[in-house]
């Protein structure tokens, strides 16, 4: 790829890139939220037109036109969202579009065949008969990549893959693509996770501000400087703990159980504390009971069974507002969904949830100086960048949306924090900074739950941690005591029985 | 489909001025194909247009005509702008304009004995308090029983319909003496009386102007606009935010019954001086058309409904002098729309996706 320039309303996303990649390499292409990496690989598979720029592949000239292009020409793209047909088997899902057929009638045999012949070559390990559905989602990744291969991908672009994984699955996604890698495969590996892509690429190159900024061997290279040149300034390293003995529990969860949207089982009874000045962390695998514990907490959930306690005050069955108001409040893992108003300005999602308090609520009206001089306040403590309060949410950049919904939370000060997926999809600079500030509840006296998918996450700010598995709690260790490898098969196995 | 259809109405995303150019351009494309469509059939557009727009503005009881038939447009689309803002698809104005009408009327010759000004306001109020309940009675539907509320306004205009209908019918508990399926003449006490002689001119459009004001305050200004707007936008963070966007829903379909009320009432207590049946020419229908040009925005609404209004008004003045179908102003009023919809439709969500 050649000098590409892509345009959008108001920015610059590539901004004359040129990328080179040799064929049967891992290449990594490593870049903070909105260096305009997944531009770039948009162009790579036909999704979007570069503004200006060529590609070549194998040493000519391609145009595309649009993804059916790319996918002819052997590129295929597994995205962060998947695309595929829940309840469709993975067998349906594979050969949809070209299905192999018997007369008019579809030969699922023959299918089935096919995907099993293709998952054993690489060591997929996918059941053609399961319901893409039921799969966990390192496992619907991995139907993703075997489609793309299906339709003769020879380059392959995997966009954030491992964003959603839990450790476990993603050793094994890094063994596929070793062994695609060995089969002649061309990949390209998309992340701002330094250290994935020193194990796992051959080269690599980094995007900031839509333009390289670096490309080369991965083995000359240094986790310090890659990270530098990500960031454009010297990162700190991971935030610093001071010693704290907790306070009195702060909140209580006794045999909580809860149904998931279905109407199925998702929490089985769990029980644990959190104490003020502590944090404790959930650790465990996406779908295991995490969203549903958060949202029976906050009150979006009614409880099936068990008790929630805040302070020694029964919550259970409070609405929503009366336990924010008693100081129980949330980071929500989608903040786009559950977060942010997307079309409401920037002031009024900074007093989502406030609405109702003074100084904001006078009389029937809301007082909207009061917002504007709030929402000020909290931009500027955050260094939010908005150049117009009034301007919808929906402007901001991601990392910039997470930060305004920390400042409105934080600016509760309340005694229970749940935190969920607080860094999920921001890039490193961000990242520290909200940990830092997570941190600084935690000495401020908040009992703080952390609820992630990252071990990394988990591990750097515990005091204690939990794993959530199949809406049971399974091991509960200090993170003084924590080992990584334990909890990663808590994670993906379960309890250990002893 | 319903969705993209609606889009330009998110009006919290556009600028007020980006919203007056989709106005005035699907304005200006409207009468384009008005006049492509006299210009086929062989008429003469300058003249059609001449006497349209002398209709309606070019003597005083033309300009007061137009006036009046603005007033309950205003309302109507007041009603529709109003439950659009809280995600509520208000397709029963015409049934609680209806009721609303037929009760402000039944209030009007009913109560005896009480001093001008306050029986007035009774009137209204009581017509505003059924459109309100028969508004209320589709959110509660859509808010504690998920019926959805197109199909449960819809089913509930008709109910309004023959509700009605029996009230003023043959043997109808509020019919009054003689043939006509209508109420008795409200008292001199609850009418807007006649401003101007030798016009049917009342008070109603500032009524209507008042109430625009009134919703605008409400929605922008109000805890209660605040978070009928925020479960209107997005009910997950609503609720997230400590609001039940249950509630909300049945609060704004509420007010916009209750606006549609007012349509009816002012259109009894202003104009007619008494309910009959099928007084409305379907207000309530085209107060979803004003809603959709005015995009929304209370000032947007009043525009659009004195554009309707003028060519309502205007359009019996072309059909006699320039021998054009009255039928050519609906033709117009529908392309109007269909250029307002095709903004949502040319544009749809995801186009201007960021890295």
């Amino acid at each position: 790829m050649q000098g590409i320039v892509k345009r959008f309303p108001g920015v610059v996303a590539n901004d004359g890139v040129t990328l080179e990649v040799e064929r049967g390499e891992i290449h990594g292409l490593l870049g903070e939220n909105g260096a305009g990496k997944s531009t770039l690989m948009n162009i790579l598979a036909g999704l979007y037109r570069p503004d200006q720029g060529s590609i070549h592949l194998h040493g000519r000239p391609v145009r595309f036109r649009g993804p059916r292009d790319a996918i002819a020409a052997g590129v295929g793209m597994v995205h962060q969202h998947f695309m595929l047909i829940p309840s469709f088997t993975v067998a349906e899902n594979l050969t949809l579009g070209a299905e192999p057929r018997r007369g008019a009638l579809l030969d699922r045999d023959a299918a089935e065949a096919l995907v099993s012949r293709l998952s054993d070559q690489y060591g997929f390990r996918l059941e053609p008969r399961r319901r893409v559905e039921e799969l966990s989602v390192g496992a619907q990744q991995r139907v993703e990549i075997l489609k793309a291969l299906l339709r003769g991908a020879r380059v392959l672009i995997l966009d954030e893959p491992t964003a959603l994984l839990a450790p476990p699955e993603v050793e094994r996604l890094f063994e596929i693509l070793a062994a695609l890698r060995r089969a002649g495969h061309t990949i390209l590996f998309v992340s701002h996770k330094l250290s994935e892509v020193l194990h796992l690429t051959d080269r690599l190159t980094v995007l900031r501000g839509g333009r390289v900024v670096g490309s080369g061997p991965t083995a000359e290279c240094n986790a310090d400087d890659l990270a530098r040149l990500m960031v454009g300034l010297s990162v700190l390293g991971p935030p610093q703990r001071s010693p704290q003995i907790p306070g009195r529990v702060a909140l209580a969860v006794e045999n909580l159980a809860a149904d998931d949207d279905r109407g199925l089982m998702a929490l089985r009874g769990v029980s644990f504390e959190v104490r003020a000045g502590e944090i404790v962390g959930i650790a465990g695998v996406d779908g295991n009971g995490q969203s549903e514990l958060i949202e029976t907490l906050v009150g979006l959930r009614p409880a099936g069974a068990g008790r929630v306690l805040l302070e020694d005050r029964e919550i259970t069955c409070l609405p929503p507002l009366e336990r924010l108001r008693l100081g129980l409040a949330a980071i929500p893992e989608d903040r786009q969904r559950r977060g942010l108003i997307l079309d409401f300005s920037i002031a009024e999602n900074a007093v989502l949830g406030l609405q109702e308090e003074p100084p904001f609520a006078r009389g029937p009206r809301l007082d909207r100086s009061e917002v504007q001089r709030f929402a000020r306040r909290l931009t500027g403590e955050l260094d939010i960048r908005a150049p117009d309060l009034r301007a919808p949410a929906r402007t901001l950049s991601g990392g910039q949306q997470q930060k305004l919904v920390l400042a409105r939370t934080f600016a509760r000060r309340p005694k229970v924090l749940i935190a969920a997926q607080p860094t999920r999809g921001l890039d490193v600079g961000a990242t520290a900074s909200v940990r830092r500030q997570l941190l600084r509840e935690r000495e401020r006296g908040a009992a703080v739950l952390l609820v992630s998918m990252e071990l990394d996450e988990i591990l750097e700010l515990s005091d204690r941690i939990v794993v959530l598995y199949e809406g049971r709690l399974v091991g509960q260790v200090s993170a003084a005591g924590a080992r990584r490898e334990e909890l990663g098969r808590w994670m993906v196995e379960g309890e250990h029985h002893d | 489909m319903t969705e993209r259809v609606l889009m330009p109405l998110r009006a919290d995303r556009r600028s007020p001025l980006a919203g007056a150019a989709l106005f005035a351009a699907a304005t200006v494309l409207g009468l384009g194909c008005g006049a492509l469509m006299i210009a086929l059939t062989g008429g003469d557009v300058i003249a059609a247009y001449g006497a349209l727009l002398r209709g309606a503005f070019g003597s005083l009881y033309g300009l007061t005509e137009m006036l009046m038939s603005t007033t309950p447009l205003i309302f109507a689309g007041l009603a529709v702008a109003f439950a659009f803002h809280g995600g509520l698809f208000n397709i029963g104005v015409e049934g609680q304009l209806l009721v609303g009408g037929l009760a402000a009327g039944w209030a009007g010759y009913a109560v005896a004995g009480l001093p001008r000004p306050l029986h007035l306001l009774l009137a209204l109020g009581v017509g505003f308090s059924a459109g309100a309940l028969w508004g209320a009675l589709a959110g509660w539907l859509k808010a504690w029983r998920g019926v959805h509320e197109v199909i449960s306004t819809i089913m509930l205009n008709y109910v309004a319909f023959r509700f009605c209908s029996f009230m003023v019918g043959a043997a109808g508990p509020l019919k009054a003496e003689g043939q006509l399926p209508a109420t008795p003449f409200v008292l001199e006490s609850a009418r807007l009386s006649r401003l101007i002689a030798g016009t049917r001119f009342s008070g109603g459009i500032v009524l209507a102007l008042l109430a625009a004001a009134a919703v605008g305050y409400l929605l922008w200004r109000t805890r209660l606009g605040y978070r009928i707007r925020a479960v209107g936008q997005s009910p997950p963070a609503a609720e997230a935010g400590g609001i039940s966007p249950r509630r909300q829903m049945a609060a704004a379909m509420a007010i916009s019954g209750g606006l549609a009320g007012l349509a009816g009432a002012v259109e009894v207590l202003g104009l007619h001086y008494r309910f009959y049946d099928a007084f409305s020419p379907g207000y309530g229908f085209d107060g979803i058309a004003v809603a959709l040009l005015g995009q929304i925005h209370p000032a947007g609404v009043t525009a659009a409904a004195l554009l309707f209004g003028a060519l309502r008004a205007g359009a019996a003045e072309m059909q006699q002098v320039a021998q054009i179908s009255r039928d050519v102003i609906f033709a117009i009023s529908g392309a109007i729309i269909f250029f307002i919809a095709l903004r949502g439709l040319l544009a749809p969500p995801g186009t201007a996706r960021s890295a």
